[in-house]
């Protein structure tokens, strides 16, 4: 109850107790940190508990059976749910439509919101306009972008059609041709995200000393070494969070994909979430549904922890 | 990464700091790579209003230009119509419910672990953390029969509470990191003064934390008013579905009438981007200096 019991930093209470002290008996109750932890602690503590610790234990627990979700879970199959999954074709291009993303992210969103945040911290007339376009889609719902996109896809009366049609092509029909339709989706992807990485290198960029940079032009540094050897090494704590995110965003994919195509045509686009959601959760497959939750949760747990150990150690 | 390296624009963007002006060559390559992005960003977006206003043969033909013919009454009709302001007014419910339930909650917490040592406190704080490592669906089926078994399925709480705990880890680390970092002298001054926690949590700690009430606030709104996921499971009648699961009904309702769909995809946008364009400075702020720090 003393107040060194406390971790604000810089305690300098040594010196104020002992003058203290005195009055300090009449206050211990309102100085009491019991009452503020009862009030204060439960309400998260319980509604974090309930609502995503046990489910998550949960999960563990249902998958080894066949349920459908109705009395209790009593046909105990062992691993039998994630036999069934890893011999799933459908999880299989889950898995590598993930790494697709996470791929795609890498060699074409990151390096594109690099080059436009460098253009905007320059000083140019528009820089805010270009920002506030630029980050526009990042807000509006997954859904929203999804069905716009399909719109836009559409071969009878999207933009994609209309182009066509100026060229006197044949309408082409990506999201329904299993070759092209995971490269349309990468397309919104990349479209919907690349304004929030932009952002956080903007934010990145701001951070440099500008002392450092003028310290190379005075050594006779080009443009581009500057940005090879000064601006780039400087960034790379925004480069392996950008990244982090990707991979993490990635794993989340679900909204987007619905209003797209569902999954289809024949799993083409599934991501982990929508094969849980097409395989667990429309039929019902309470064991099923919850065992490829576990993978996905071994999966983000694994790629986070160790992403964080081997690439943001000093960040 | 070579298309960054051998782009010229490079060159002149990174010697911001050094003072030099831009050649007019380069500044003229820069707004013609700007500009092209941002055509491509606004281009889908602009069809699609302007999709809204067209017949279905217009834009079959034309999915581009301007409506040949204004067609107000796609617009005029969903307008009018009781499921739109339903659906909105619904998001907005579960939206604010959401927000002002994982601001409370959080700070509260994030007060406690901020000020206050006690048995295990580490470990609590690390077990909340957890919740930031998975996304709300890996244990949807489970989270599914608990709320059905709460009784929650088809109502708003059904919704906001998960939204909330899923929450907490996010709220509770922002809102740590920034009450730690308050000038520890107001905590001594209080404390000398016989405040107590509660007060200075009221008095003092709150109406200090202004900014990171708004960067929790607008991260946990934005992703509520525009989540999908956990509205589609845990609710059944369509009089309390939020507008992202109404535009997936709407189009499966007027399958074939794309012009109904773009005019209702517009408007359920309408006020994100009106906000977005209103509030731009925060939202950008909270968004990514939120996902930075947590």
């Amino acid at each position: 109850m003393s107040m060194s019991e406390t971790t604000m930093p810089g305690r300098t209470y040594a010196a104020a107790k002992p003058r203290a002290t005195p009055q300090r008996r009449k206050r211990s109750l309102k100085h009491s940190k019991w009452p503020v932890l009862i009030l204060f602690l439960p309400p998260a503590l319980l509604l974090f508990t309930v609502l995503v610790i046990l489910p998550m234990g949960e999960a563990a627990w249902y998958s080894f059976y066949n349920w459908n979700g109705y009395g209790l879970p009593e046909q105990w199959v062992g691993w039998r749910n994630y036999q069934l999954i890893f011999r799933n074709g459908a999880f299989s291009q889950a898995l590598i439509n993930n790494g697709m993303i996470v791929v795609a992210s890498i060699l074409i969103q990151i390096p594109l919101a690099l080059w436009l945040a460098t253009m905007i911290s320059s000083r140019i007339h528009g820089a805010l306009f270009f920002r506030l376009i630029f980050f526009l889609p990042y807000v509006l719902a997954d859904v929203a972008a999804g069905m716009i996109w399909r719109f836009v896809y559409d071969g009878d009366f999207g933009l994609v059609g209309g182009i066509a049609h100026l060229f006197g092509a044949e309408p082409p029909y990506w999201l329904a041709d299993r070759d092209t339709a995971m490269y349309a989706i990468l397309g919104v992807v990349i479209w919907k995200y690349f304004g929030f990485h932009m952002m956080l290198f903007i934010a990145g960029l701001q951070a440099i000393d500008k002392s450092v940079l003028e310290a190379a032009d005075i050594d006779g540094a080009t443009g581009f070494q500057k940005f090879r050897l000064v601006t780039l090494p400087l960034l790379g704590s925004t480069v392996r969070l950008s990244v982090f995110f990707a991979v993490v965003g990635s794993l989340q994919l679900f909204d987007m994909i619905m209003p797209l195509t569902g999954g289809g045509p024949s799993n083409s686009t599934q991501t982990m979430v929508t094969f849980l959601y097409n395989f667990g959760v429309t039929r019902m497959q309470v064991g099923f549904g919850s065992a490829v939750g576990v993978v996905l949760f071994v999966i983000c747990v694994t790629l986070a922890f160790s992403y964080k150990r081997i690439f943001m150690r000093h960040d | 990464m070579t298309d960054i390296a051998t782009s010229p624009p490079i060159d002149a963007a990174t010697a911001p700091g050094s003072g030099q002006r831009l050649r007019t060559a380069t500044q003229i390559y820069m707004y013609v790579a700007l500009i092209l992005v941002a055509i491509i960003v606004v281009v889908p977006l602009i069809s699609t209003a302007l999709g809204g206003f067209k017949s279905l043969s217009d834009l079959r033909g034309n999915p581009f230009g301007l409506p040949t013919e204004w067609h107000w009454s796609n617009y005029g009709d969903i307008i009018v119509s009781q499921r739109y302001w339903l659906q909105m007014g619904n998001s907005l419910v579960i939206a604010v419910l959401t927000v002002f339930l994982t601001l409370a909650f959080g700070a509260m917490a994030a007060f406690c672990f901020a000020h206050i040592r006690f048995f295990g406190s580490d470990y609590l704080l690390n077990y909340f953390l957890i919740g930031l490592m998975f996304p709300a669906a890996t244990a949807i089926l489970p989270l599914y029969i608990r709320i059905r078994d709460l009784g929650l399925v088809d109502t708003y709480w059904g919704v906001v509470l998960p939204q909330v705990a899923f929450g907490t880890g996010m709220s509770i680390m922002l809102f740590r990191n920034y009450f730690r970092n308050l000038p520890s002298e107001l905590f001594d001054a209080a404390f000398v003064d016989g405040c107590g926690y509660m007060r200075f949590f009221w008095h003092i700690t709150l109406p200090l934390s202004r900014p990171i009430i708004a960067t929790v606030g607008i991260i946990s709104f934005v992703g509520s008013w525009n989540s999908y996921i956990l509205p589609l499971i845990m609710l059944n009648s369509e009089s309390r579905y939020p507008w992202p699961l109404g535009i997936m009904i709407y189009r499966g309702e007027f399958n074939t009438e794309w012009q109904l769909v773009l005019a209702f995809i517009t408007l359920t946008i309408l006020p994100t981007i009106i906000v977005f364009f209103l509030a731009q400075k925060h939202i950008i702020a909270g968004l990514t200096a939120g996902a930075v720090k947590s």
